[in-house]
């Protein structure tokens, strides 16, 4: 089913004059409601008026995670905080968040795009949602309860965690579709197995899996473990959460929801914005938001557009799965970390130039596994087990704090961390994850 | 009178013992008294050699994280109960010992046993009140 049938299935003519038409408003908006756009147009020596056609977009400048950290908490708002019904935020570089913030239209804007989502993998009335992304400020669980609503279908909002409940909850609620981060999907298959629960004997029709990179060898075997069909979806708290795009039956790339939020690939050293077909960073501005919209946001994201015509009847364009990050930024556990937070929490702890190494990998368990070693130094040895113990009590109990996920802290000796043309390389990663060289 | 140690971060990995044991024994030092301290991931080597300052250099040129310690190292009797009259003087005196162990020394009726406590001033006090011999170096 298609949830909208008019806008999805859209002659690209069509889409491009309403998506210009839309693109005007915005500029209009943004210079008027925004001071940092206002700037940033004046800057950049452009006028709203400038913008007569979508190519003219290429005149806009971008917008960084960069300037929206320096905009925190309400710099980037173009509407009376008033309007503002629901906020979101995710991690930054330096702990300091980024901030969506939605108005009532835009929470409707939400339930819209994510209701398309669902709807692509599926879901209709009928079903029964258990939704396992995480409630709170993280966009997931929210953006595909929003989603819900207008599909009529049933939500469980049992958020993430306490694998038991899930399993148990699957069974007595007959839940036909899972929202879950991948890695966790796998996790939870393994405890079912040791449990012995069969997933043949589920409901479960199709997984609905994002907020974390993962490859088509994992897509495999969920598909196999858990017995259903397992849908990629894309999103960004930036952007508006979950909903961004999303995998139709087909499984060949996400669909965007192009009419709200128009994407561009460009190259990320020159900015120049390349054609359709060509691998580059994605970026995104919002036609419709209207608490936080953004003009060109560097997603970072490695990826690339391609049209086709799509057996599912949507006309809209796709992106190919990510292929990876231009910036250092890790996702562990379903939680963006620049590996320069944890040198700054190192630094506050042990006051000196941390050497240290993150070694994630997935083994049996699926889930990350996440080993900080930290190099041993003079300054915080001792001859007492019970002071290196509570030092790294203390920094796991700060990573976790601060970053929000559990690190396994390991100490190491002095000069054990690979040093390689004078930089450390700070950070290893064995999971089995698309890589951007891949096409 | 106090006995320098010297106490050496080791992972727990095969061989690294024996590097540290290649580095002192190449330096010309002899080993007075050792023992080692490990958890599930690392491991304490604690040591007192004839030449501390000498053992540190060839360490720190060897990359290895060492640190100096002031411990006191205590003459008994090697008969039954000879360790029992520190730890009843201790007991009594209230001086918290961190951890000990031997040394490598016998010599007549008597061995040293090397203490590290948590206030060495107020140890080595009780111990020289209690007229128990502290040794100063090897």
């Amino acid at each position: 089913m298609i949830y909208n049938q008019k806008v999805e299935s859209m002659k690209k003519g069509e889409m491009e004059k309403l998506q210009l038409e839309r693109l005007k408003n915005l500029v209009h908006t943004v210079y008027e409601k925004v001071p940092f756009y206002k700037k940033k147009f004046d800057d950049a020596g452009v006028k709203p008026g400038d913008i007569r056609t979508l190519e003219d977009i290429s005149k806009l400048p971008f917008t960084t995670k960069g300037e929206m950290r320096e905009t925190y908490p309400y710099g980037l708002l173009a509407c009376d905080l008033d309007n503002i019904v629901e906020i979101h935020t995710s991690s930054g570089t330096t702990g300091t968040p980024v901030v969506a913030g939605y108005t009532e239209n835009d929470r409707s804007l939400w339930s819209e795009v994510m209701a398309r989502c669902l709807a692509m993998t599926g879901a209709d009335k009928t079903d029964t949602i258990q939704n396992a992304y995480g409630y709170g400020l993280f966009t997931g669980g929210l953006g595909v309860h929003h989603g819900a609503g207008p599909l009529g279908a049933t939500v469980i909002p049992i958020s993430s965690g306490n694998t038991k409940k899930q399993l148990q909850y699957m069974q007595d609620f007959r839940s036909t579709i899972l929202t879950y981060t991948p890695s966790y999907s796998l996790f939870m298959a393994e405890v079912a197995g040791e449990t012995g629960l069969d997933f043949r004997t589920l409901n479960l029709k199709a997984g609905i899996f994002g907020a974390e990179p993962w490859s088509d060898n994992m897509r495999v075997e969920i598909e196999k473990k858990l017995n259903l069909k397992a849908f990629d979806i894309y999103g960004l708290t930036e952007i508006i959460g979950p909903g961004v795009s999303c995998e139709c039956e087909v499984q060949n790339g996400l669909h965007i929801n192009e009419d709200f939020f128009y994407p561009e690939i460009i190259n990320p050293e020159t900015g120049e914005v390349l054609p359709e077909g060509e691998k580059g960073e994605l970026v995104f501005t919002t036609l419709g938001r209207e608490g936080t919209p953004l003009i060109r946001y560097r997603t970072r994201d490695i990826t690339w557009l391609f049209r086709e015509k799509c057996s599912c009847g949507r006309t809209t364009v796709k992106m190919h799965r990510l292929l990876g990050r231009n910036d250092d930024m890790l996702i562990l556990k379903g939680v963006n970390v620049f590996p320069s937070q944890i040198e700054n929490i190192l630094m506050k702890i042990e006051n000196t130039e941390p050497h240290y190494q993150i070694i994630i990998d997935r083994k049996s368990s699926h889930l990350d596994n996440v080993e900080l070693q930290v190099e041993v130094e003079e300054s915080f040895f001792s001859d007492e087990t019970k002071d290196l113990e509570i030092i790294r009590k203390k920094i796991h109990n700060e990573m976790k704090q601060q970053l929000g996920i559990s690190l396994n802290i390991k100490l190491v000796e002095p000069k054990t961390i690979e040093r390689s043309m004078g930089k450390a390389r700070r950070v290893i990663d064995k999971r089995d994850l698309p890589k951007a060289g891949e096409k | 009178m106090k006995v320098k140690q010297i106490s050496v971060f080791l992972e727990n990995t095969t061989g690294r013992l024996a590097e540290v044991t290649k580095t002192i024994a190449e330096a010309g030092i002899n080993l007075r008294a050792i023992s080692i301290a490990d958890t599930a991931d690392f491991g304490i080597l604690r040591m007192i050699v004839d030449k501390p300052d000498r053992a540190m250099k060839v360490l720190k040129e060897s990359e290895f994280t060492a640190k100096l310690t002031d411990v006191i190292g205590i003459v008994l009797n090697d008969k039954p109960g000879g360790l029992l009259t520190v730890m009843e003087i201790f007991n009594r005196d209230g001086v918290n010992i961190e951890y000990l162990y031997s040394s490598l020394i016998k010599e007549d009726e008597s061995v040293v046993i090397i203490f590290k406590v948590e206030d060495i001033e107020h140890g080595l006090g009780i111990v020289e009140k209690a007229g128990l011999e502290a040794i100063a170096s090897f």
